[in-house]
């Protein structure tokens, strides 16, 4: 994969079809170029203020509908993402990671037995010292029925990436609360929806629904008019919240 | 983002994972009992100042607040479930119902993430509009902010001024799009209506209108002694710790880490505009208070420059009339007047999102309050719940 990518790294960037206004021209926003000036790149925001004076004739709507060359216009297709750090990592766990990049945001596909360790890395070694959200997606159909992201920024090198790993029903990952502290209630609402525990979370417990609440309303198996009567009926003193 | 790294930050917890943080749990500590001197008491969900549907349990020791423990949900809506269930379109009406006070911010934040998966990008006439209606609404937001913040705290007066003076940007989004509160005033792929004729009067005798009257709010407050005596060292949040926790927009800002998603990584036309990004020092209320302030004067910059360039052209991108993104996920985060806004987007090629997740800058920032208001004294907790600025439509969602 990271062969094959080296010949695709010029369509990558500009595949990515941006073409109103003046992002293309900013420094370094996250997830739009794969950064291989991650140091120096990351010094400049700090002052972009120098607005751009006048943006090329901002792309008409139409420009919008044909996007530079590549990738076709219609369904854009992941790409794969190239960096320094990228390849640093796909040597040290090989096929347990893959890179790619949709749409000019990045990501990491990653084996769950890696998680722990890397998260830790991607924190201390590349300063992703923000995590802007946890979330999962459920996918009944599949074998591992839920997909789990991480979606961590970096202020000293403004990237946003995201993390993603997948796990069975009744899985359990380990908690990133020690990382990023506001894991906290990111991890009780992943639970709360999805029932998916974490380990060595401190509180793990509901936070959007009552405590005794049965079921994970986000899981798809959970039909929007579903609620727990039992609870409606006991708490609210109603036949039905319907 | 350099001046984080150098800057030595002040009164940081330094391990906040080994810190009993937001947890306290009394059936799980290590002593299952209060102290004779500790006391247990219920603020809320019924409470004037906690902004909406908040319970916060506090543990205390006299006046001396020992712990935290906020209980939220009483205003969830399962926005995410509901979602999943209509189509892109259908769905963008739901959002204003999140932060209600800042709708027309929510609207872009998840119109621009549609935009993003669609791969297509608003025509430059709607990208002004956009910026003018959010900028608005940002002031609009704050002012709510300030005028509860205020009143809790005991000031009366601001909320009066404050109400009144947002009822001209109000005028102006009813004037625009028919609506005040809930605008819905953006649609996937630019706007749905045409400026108004004199809109960019209203515009700008709103700013001319209101200028004067930020003067009016800081002489009430900026200096004012009692102002300065309960939100001055209180609610002290480091950049480190705002960091670890997640905490976004102004709250970030004034631990004196200059960070605004406007800047860092520009959507719409931001990056057009000349703005500066207000920090503050200690972190401290007072700090908030500022920043804050100095934003609504930064936004008014935003908007004069943005009314006096509306270039002419088409207010909508060419969208399919059926929106089916092609299968694929997309994160798109904007600068709402709290913090960050983010959607995450997942398309399985249909005309519903088959999973759309909401980044709430109120439900994050909330989590911060434990920290904050740890050995400060209860009356504290009432202002350090007015500066967090939450709106429970949003934190509970």
């Amino acid at each position: 994969m990271a062969e094959e990518s080296k010949s695709q790294v010029p369509p990558s960037p500009d595949g990515e079809p941006k073409p109103a206004t003046a992002k293309p021209s900013t420094p370094a926003p996250a997830g739009t170029t794969p950064e291989k000036t991650a140091t120096p790149a990351a010094q400049k925001p700090a002052a972009p203020a120098a607005p751009k004076p006048d943006t090329p004739a901002p792309a008409k709507p139409a420009a919008a509908a044909k996007p530079a060359a590549p990738a076709k216009p219609a369904a854009p297709t992941p790409l794969p993402w190239t960096s320094p750090m990228v390849e640093k990592y796909k040597k040290q766990y090989g096929s347990g990671l893959e890179a790619q990049s949709y749409l000019g945001q990045n990501y990491f596909t990653v084996d769950r037995s890696l998680i722990p360790d890397f998260l830790r890395l991607l924190r201390d070694e590349e300063q992703f010292d923000y995590c802007v959200d946890l979330t999962a997606v459920h996918y009944p159909k599949r074998e591992k029925q839920f997909e789990v992201f991480w979606i961590l920024y970096s202020f000293p090198r403004n990237e946003r990436i995201r993390v993603k790993t997948q796990i069975a029903d009744g899985e359990s990952l380990p908690s990133s609360f020690p990382l990023w502290p506001t894991a906290d209630w990111l991890e009780r609402e992943v639970y709360d929806m999805f029932g998916i525990k974490f380990d060595g979370h401190p509180n793990l417990k509901r936070i959007l629904l009552p405590d005794e609440w049965e079921g994970f309303p986000l899981r798809k198996d959970y039909d929007i008019l579903h609620q727990d009567k039992k609870w409606v009926q006991i708490n609210l003193g109603i036949e039905s919240g319907q | 983002m350099n001046d984080l790294k150098d800057k030595a930050l002040p009164n940081a917890v330094t391990d906040l994972a080994s810190s009993p943080s937001s947890r306290f749990n009394l059936e799980a500590s290590d002593k299952p009992y209060l102290d004779s001197n500790e006391l247990i008491i219920n603020m809320g969900p019924q409470h004037p100042a906690t902004h909406g549907v908040l319970r916060v349990i506090l543990k205390l020791d006299g006046e001396k607040v020992l712990g935290t423990e906020c209980v939220i949900g009483y205003l969830h809506r399962g926005v995410e479930k509901i979602a999943e269930n209509r189509t892109y379109t259908m769905f963008n009406p739901y959002v204003d119902r999140m932060d209600y006070v800042a709708a027309v911010s929510n609207g872009l934040g998840y119109c621009q993430a549609v935009e993003k998966l669609l791969n297509i990008e608003a025509p430059p006439r709607a990208n002004f509009i956009r910026v003018i209606l959010t900028e608005l609404n940002r002031i609009a937001s704050h002012q709510i902010w300030l005028g509860t913040h205020a009143l809790d705290i005991g000031a009366m007066t601001p909320l009066f001024y404050t109400f009144r003076d947002r009822e001209e940007i109000l005028k102006i989004f009813e004037k625009y799009c028919g609506a005040r509160l809930t605008t819905h005033a953006f649609r996937i792929g630019g706007c749905q209506y045409e400026l108004y004729p004199g809109f960019e009067k209203d515009v700008k005798n709103f700013l001319a209108f209101f200028l004067p009257k930020m003067d009016e709010y800081e002489a009430l407050l900026t200096g004012n002694r009692i102002w300065i005596d309960r939100t001055k060292n209180v609610g002290m949040l480091s950049a480190r710790d705002a960091i670890a926790l997640g905490v976004t927009g102004p709250m970030l800002r004034a631990s004196g880490v200059k960070w605004d998603i406007r800047k860092a990584i520009p959507y719409a036309n931001y990056a057009d505009f000349d703005f500066e990004i207000p920090i503050g020092q200690n972190g401290d209320t007072y700090d908030r208070y500022l920043v804050r302030m100095q934003e609504m004067r930064q936004s008014c910059r935003i908007i004069e420059q943005a009314v006096n360039g509306i270039p002419e052209g088409p207010i909508m991108a060419k969208v399919p009339k059926v929106i089916k993104p092609a299968v694929g996920e997309i994160y798109h985060s904007i600068e709402a007047p709290k913090g960050e806004l983010g959607y995450f987007i997942v398309s399985d090629g249909s005309t519903q999102p088959y999973r759309l997740r909401v980044r709430p800058p109120s439900f994050v920032n909330l989590q911060a309050l434990d920290i904050m208001v740890r050995g400060q004294l209860v009356a504290d907790v009432v202002a350090v719940i007015g500066t967090i600025d939450i709106v429970l439509g949003e934190v509970d969602r």
